[in-house]
């Protein structure tokens, strides 16, 4: 074994389309095999939401942006001998990259573990690539990279349309694309070289149509290799794999055809040097052995999450210890313990994985799918037919549908259509095409999806619906040849159970199902969190999951795993199985929550606050009693069940207002309304989102400042985990929110204000467990928004920020431990610490980036420090968002800030910015003797603020919106060139003092780092 | 699905599914193997002969039957078991189903089975001998006694096979006209064999189990290979004879059980494993390299290693799992043997370069 003491980890930052939780699950899979292997270990990563950020996972935690800065001052701090790279996706394999080709790993005597950088290099550099595998002899399509649109068209014209746009180092096929025109190649190569990190495109023959196959492969530095899985694409190339249903083994490829694949895998891989896992896409002739090799990624990835869950091969624990010299002969199989690593799983079922896409979020969002990725998520499932799997499948995915109910598209001229362009909708209505008199071959013909496939879709149409026998079969990695010692289940029908539950004290805990906008890796962390802390009290806990990207659904995190949809059905089978003491649904988010009632109805023991209490808040009559009775302030409000109701309400109260539909997830439909038309548009689109079930109208406090509270609550006592101030304008999401631990410009009174309004409302509802409050403060007032009994979003962050571990803790309460028994107390950091978001709006073309009530991010990073400023400056640049050193502040404020704002841009000034304003600022400016550049609003004509920003004029905006001098749809134009041109956009003046400071001390380089064992030592 | 057919199993075990291939009973010892591709390569492969094969991988049939992927002239499976059957095969090279192919070798199959649990019930009580019954009257209680007369391992099973592939005729020749020959005893051999040596210019000479070894030499072969095939290697005492003699005069080389049969000629052992290795995805070692590489195995007997001391035979492989012998070699003569399958088909090619090895010690000569 090499002599590696300490090494450091890079994670990949916040979820964004492309990276999600998977990269989560495979980080602390690797510092649990470091640690095994006694190995000191050290993780970068700017994400909280995530385990392997969590203080203890690893002996140093850094909370940092992970650019080559931050990551080189912590190589300095923490000499580290070993990097590893291939296990925080595409951000730290490119980081590793850059380490590498800037001298920093080779000055501070750092090797990069496991895959080299050479490796990383030929697989990423379209050109290098083509050329090993001809050097190989393995086949390859006519491509050719080039660095401009001109020679993409040129040789586009050599090779005929269509052609596939493939840009060099981006992540999820960011940028790519599929041409059939000149035109169309014009635009897309376009986006490709400018989105490439080295400007360079492959542009390459299309064979859509073709079967879509991967393989996961591993080889040690004595080269020996293995391949874990192979897995087959539903839908023919041409769509992204991690677009496309999957299913794992390979289904309709005969024993040549695989090993074929196989064989060329382990030759690929070895000519790469790969150390580790890595995942290889192959195109497959359906008609002949021809082939291609699409791509490789020398890394861990969704595929190997996905294919590590689907076998039960943990392929992230092994790549860490080969990393570290290990063999695979030498490594014992941790699923059999008996066995070695050094076999093929064999599979005795069939895996069905299906994307969860976010278009419901985007209203005028293309739903198209291609070769870029757009899902935020994924479920998997297991059976043994694929009927059954890809069933199962469709529950877990959690959009109200329990298999092909019909989309009651019936025309058989838009059917076609349908079927010719794949959405996330295609596969329901190939039924609807069968429905409706098409032949399995016209729908081939037009889908190019196999027949195999579609017969079986066909299948399950014709099957009548029995009621089943079901039982519950393990997954092993060996197709039951061995005794399998980790109790990891699917069902089944069948009546040969292999469980065997036990007399102990158990509770089940019900996951989040997949990742989506709103319901986002957070939740798995409570789940996990959840499971640890019972493990700890000597509490059996059986986790149920679908989602193959999670830690929740490793094989070691629960006493046992049961992978299944997190519905009503499945979790009653499991139930009945099982015979739980308890089952919690607060930590697995509104699909385990909305579970509660109904497992209730059915003789569940829920444990924790009671589904009619978890109800209490979203019942606003009810909720409204319990405020009244306390005492406590909420903004005017009331319900409609029609567009008239709706109208004479907010005449009552006056506009602007805030609707939405009752019970909503991540701020669903929530929209802040400013006149009647705006009402009466909403009412129709609200009540076809949720039908029968009335709109809720609030006043909406302008210009207040949002705050959120997590707490947890043991029936008799609360402890308040933390209160995050929002640096945000009011009335966006708090998901979507900046906000800051501890609150920066709350007076001491208010804050305590919101603690006893926060104690009082967690008794009187009768919470035992977490609760999530939502306030706003305006002019001293505090009011409620909202209340959710539950686990939230912020649960990590603010378990992060402050060093209580409030999941754990409401664990403990619920099986009746007390909050005084436990000990925590509610101190307040001396460091601060900011989250920052980010969106997906350049990933989903034609998306609406407006931000508001209804939540859009798909992730969050973290800030942390010893004062605002550089908290907030991190924070930001975690989330890929640099404050600038020099350059033009753009200012537009409402009339309440202008006191303020001449302080704020003269110092701005001072550091060197010009100053741009439009209309009104920008006389207050004048006069107060901040000379600026005046600036066109939207709607007066070119150049314009939003053409400015787009043409690089503007560095920093400085924007704090109100109706008047940039109305909200200026507001939303800016705020969406800024996203595209990642400008910092602030709209807040709290905001913007913060970025001043940050700005200032960016420039002094005073930024420190510590680790999080470091903070709380403080 | 229509009526229903039963296994019925030697301790008293049945399951109920549903017919597919030939409607006829058969007795045979139930094995199962968890490759997840293949089933066409496994059932046309000689050495499942008296053989119930169990497919671990649930849904079979996916691909179809074609007319290039056959390890033996004919289905040598007594019978087959399976979960899911797929009678709507997509392959462009399918050319029937398996439901098809069964009926026309007069082959019976059991669908709707569940064979994790019955594959789990053999891990634990070890192989036994099953029947496919049709008829639903059957009386079970004699079924069992009619099982437990049926003897597996002590019956010469490569008997069977040679009356049928030599009843008209001596040898079969491939790769006429090849530079290096070889003499192939045929016990059972996988096709697959063959074709990797007339691949690497051998002319193969395919000739009865039980021809002698001065008729062998006579040919005057550049080397010998002791084939695959059905049963308990100990049990073909003709060939173990022939090996015996043939032993320091010709290169020898053997797969699977004609690696049984040289270790047995040289005065090792065999014995029977409790279910025997049976799949695409076993790990085998090399104790000299320390390299790991995946096999394709199907085997219900092995070699002995601590009966190897003194028989000139040293280990040089080892399977991962159990640490049984997976290859052995003479320390002083030109002969080596797998127990493996470096043939593959079905299963990986890691171990293909075992035919360049044998290439290399036929060209080298006995020396």
């Amino acid at each position: 074994m090499k002599d590696i003491k300490k090494v450091l980890l890079i994670g990949s930052g916040p979820i964004i389309i492309g990276q999600a939780a998977e990269f989560d699950y495979s980080g602390s899979q690797a510092l649990k095999a470091l640690k095994e292997e006694g190995v000191k270990t050290v993780l970068i990563n700017s994400n909280p939401a995530t385990i392997q950020t969590d203080s203890d996972m690893a002996d140093s935690v850094y909370i940092e942006p992970l650019t080559l800065d931050f990551v080189e001052k912590v190589i300095e701090k923490e000499k580290p001998d070993g990097i590893l790279s291939s296990l925080g996706g595409q951000t730290a394999l490119n980081i590793v990259s850059e380490l590498g080709e800037k001298g920093i790993l080779e000055k501070h005597n750092v090797t990069v573990l496991g895959t080299p950088v050479s490796a990383i290099h030929a697989c990423e550099d379209r050109d290098a690539f083509k050329q090993l595998l001809i050097k190989i002899g393995e086949p390859v399509l006519d491509s050719k990279a080039v660095n401009t649109v001109e020679d993409a068209k040129a040789y586009a014209s050599e090779i005929g349309y269509p052609v596939v746009v493939r840009p060099a180092y981006t992540l999820g096929g960011s940028g790519g694309g599929i041409a059939h025109t000149t035109s169309e190649l014009g635009k897309i190569a376009k986006k490709g070289i400018t989105l490439s990190r080295i400007s360079q495109v492959l542009i390459e023959k299309c064979v859509s149509g073709w079967k879509e196959v991967e393989y996961e492969v591993m080889r040690d530095s004595e080269d020996n290799c293995i391949t874990i899985c192979n897995m087959e694409n539903f839908d023919p190339m041409g769509i992204h794999t991690g677009e496309s249903i999957v299913v794992a083994p390979s289904q309709t490829l005969s024993d040549d055809d695989y090993q074929m694949l196989r064989t060329a895998s382990i030759k690929i891989i070895r000519a790469l040097g790969v150390e580790g896992g890595c995942n290889i896409q192959y195109g497959l002739d359906p008609k002949s052995k021809k082939y291609t090799i699409i791509e490789v990624n020398p890394r861990v990835s969704r595929s190997s999450a996905l294919a590590s869950k689907a076998t039960g091969y943990p392929i992230a624990l092994i790549t860490t210890k080969i990393a570290i010299g290990k063999t695979l002969a030498e490594i014992p199989n941790p699923i059999t313990q008996d066995t070695s690593a050094s076999f093929e799983p064999a599979l005795d079922y069939i895996v069905v994985k299906i994307p969860r896409w976010p278009f419901e979020k985007f209203r005028f969002a293309s739903c198209e799918l291609g070769t870029e990725m757009r899902s935020t998520g994924e479920v998997m499932s297991i059976g043994r037919t694929f009927e059954e799997a890809l069933i199962k499948a469709i529950c877990s995915l959690d959009v109200k549908r329990k298999g092909f109910e019909t989309t009651g598209e019936k025309n058989p001229k838009r059917l076609k259509r349908l079927l010719r362009t794949p959405t996330h909708k295609r596969l329901f209505y190939i039924a609807d095409a069968f429905r409706n008199g098409f032949t399995l071959e016209e729908i081939h013909e037009i889908t190019q999806i196999d027949r195999w496939f579609l017969e079986k879709i066909q299948n399950i149409l014709n099957s009548k619906q029995e009621k089943q026998n079901v039982c519950f079969k393990m997954v092993d990695t060996c197709a039951a040849e061995f005794e399998a010692k980790t109790p990891y289940y699917y069902s089944t029908e069948g009546t040969e159970t292999e469980t065997t539950p036990t007399d102990k004290k158990k509770v089940l805990i019900l996951g989040a199902g997949p990742i989506r906008i709103g319901q986002g890796i957070e939740f798995d962390y409570c789940t996990v969190h959840a499971v640890w802390a019972l493990r700890e009290e000597g509490v059996e806990t059986i986790i149920l999951n679908n989602n193959p990207e999670t830690v929740s659904t490793d094989y070691d995190t629960a006493d046992k795993l049961y992978f299944e949809p997190v519905d009503f059905e499945h979790v009653m089978n499991v139930i009945r199985e099982e015979k739980p003491t308890g089952v919690i649904t607060q930590f697995g988010g509104q699909t385990a929550v909305n579970l509660s009632l109904p497992l209730k109805k059915a003789g569940v023991n829920i444990i924790g606050t009671s589904p009619e209490n978890m109800d209490l808040s979203e019942d606003r009559d009810k909720f409204t009693k319990i405020l009244n009775k306390l005492k406590i302030p909420q903004a005017e409000n009331g319900i409609a069940h029609n567009l008239e109701d709706a109208k004479k309400i907010t005449e009552k109260l006056g506009y602007p207002v805030l609707v939405r539909p009752s019970y909503v997830l991540g701020g669903r439909a929530m929209e802040i309304i400013h006149e009647e038309g705006q009402l009466e548009s909403y009412i129709r689109e609200a009540v076809s989102v949720s039908e029968n079930q009335p709109i809720l109208i609030d006043k909406f406090l302008q210009n207040a400042i949002e705050v959120d509270v997590d707490c947890v609550c043991d029936g008799k006592e609360v402890l308040i985990g933390g209160i995050m101030e929002h640096i945000e304008e009011a009335g966006i999401h708090s998901g979507d929110s900046s906000c800051v631990v501890p609150p920066q410009t709350l007076s001491s009174q208010v804050i305590e204000k919101i603690k006893e309004y926060t104690r009082k409302l967690a008794i009187e509802m009768g919470v035992i467990g977490l609760m999530n409050m939502q306030y706003a403060v305006k002019d001293d007032v505090v009011y409620v928004l909202e209340s959710n009994p539950r686990s939230s979003r912020t649960v990590p962050f603010i378990s992060k920020a402050t060093n209580i571990p409030i999941a754990k803790l409401t664990a403990k309460t619920l099986i009746g431990k007390t909050l005084k028994e436990l000990g925590y107390t509610e101190e307040m950091p001396k460091h601060v610490s900011v989250k920052s978001v980010v969106f997906p709006f350049n990933k989903i073309p034609g998306s609406d980036s407006r931000l508001g009530p209804e939540m859009k991010s798909t992730g969050e990073s973290m800030g942390i420090a010893d004062n605002f400023a550089e908290a907030f400056y991190k924070a930001q640049l975690g989330a890929g968002i640099q404050l600038p050193d020099s350059g033009r502040v753009f200012f537009a404020v409402r009339d309440q800030d202008k006191d303020q704002i001449s302080d704020i841009a003269r110092s701005f000034k001072e550091l060197g910015f010009a100053i741009a304003a439009v209309g009104r600022t920008s006389k207050i400016l004048r006069v107060d003797g901040v000379k600026n550049r005046k600036i066109l609003k939207c709607s007066q004509g070119y150049p314009n603020i939003v053409d400015m920003i787009n043409n690089e004029g503007i560095q920093l905006v400085i924007n704090t919106p109100t109706r008047g001098e940039v109305a909200s749809k200026d507001g939303y134009k800016i705020r969406r060139a800024c996203i595209s041109k990642k400008v910092p956009c602030i709209t807040t003046l709290a905001g913007a003092k913060v970025a001043l400071e940050a700005i200032k001390r960016n420039r002094e380089n005073t930024f420190g780092i510590k680790s999080l064992k470091e903070y709380y030592a403080e | 699905m229509g009526d229903k057919i039963r296994l019925v199993l030697e301790d008293g075990t049945v399951y109920e599914g549903y017919p597919f291939g030939a409607r006829k009973d058969i007795v045979a010892e139930v094995v199962f193997n968890t490759a997840m591709t293949g089933y066409q390569e496994s059932i046309t492969d000689p050495s499942y002969h008296r053989q119930i094969l169990t497919q671990t991988y649930p849904i079979i049939g996916n691909y179809g039957i074609n007319k290039e992927s056959f390890e033996g002239s004919k289905i040598w499976a007594s019978g087959m078991i399976v979960h899911s059957l797929c009678n709507v095969p997509s392959h462009y090279r399918s050319t029937k189903t398996l439901d098809e192919f069964l009926k026309e070798h007069n082959v019976p199959g059991i669908h709707g089975i569940d064979t994790r649990a019955l594959a789990i019930k053999i891990r634990n009580k070890g192989t036994m001998i099953g029947k496919i019954v049709q008829d639903s009257k059957a009386d079970i209680k004699k079924i069992i006694e009619e099982l437990k007369s049926f003897d597996y391992a002590n019956t010469d099973l490569v008997k069977d096979y040679a009356e049928i592939e030599y009843k008209n005729k001596k040898e079969i020749i491939h790769g006429k006209g090849n530079k290096l020959k070889l003499v192939m005893i045929d016990c059972g051999v996988k096709l697959s064999i063959v074709r990797e040596m007339v691949k690497r210019n051998i002319e193969v000479t395919r000739v009865h189990p039980a021809t002698s070894a001065e008729k062998i030499l006579a040919m005057k072969p550049d080397g010998v290979h002791i084939s695959n095939g059905p049963g308990n290697p100990e049990m073909i005492s003709y060939a173990l004879k022939t090996a015996k003699e043939l032993i320091g005069k010709v290169p020898m080389h053997a797969i699977c059980l004609g690696h049984g049969i040289i270790a047995s000629a040289c005065g090792g052992k065999n014995f029977k494993l409790k279910f025997g290795h049976r799949g695409g995805n076993h790990a085998v070692k090399n104790l000299k390299t320390g390299k790991v590489f995946v096999t394709s195995q199907n085997h219900s007997f092995c070699v002995d290693a601590d009966s190897l001391k003194g028989t000139g035979l040293k280990v040089t492989e080892i399977d991962c799992n159990d640490q049984t012998v997976e290859a052995i070699e003479y320390e002083s003569l030109p002969i080596f043997s797998t127990q493996y399958h470096p043939e593959a088909r079905p299963g990986p090619y890691d171990k293909l370069d075992k035919f360049d090895r044998l290439v290399k010690m036929m060209e080298e000569g006995n020396k």
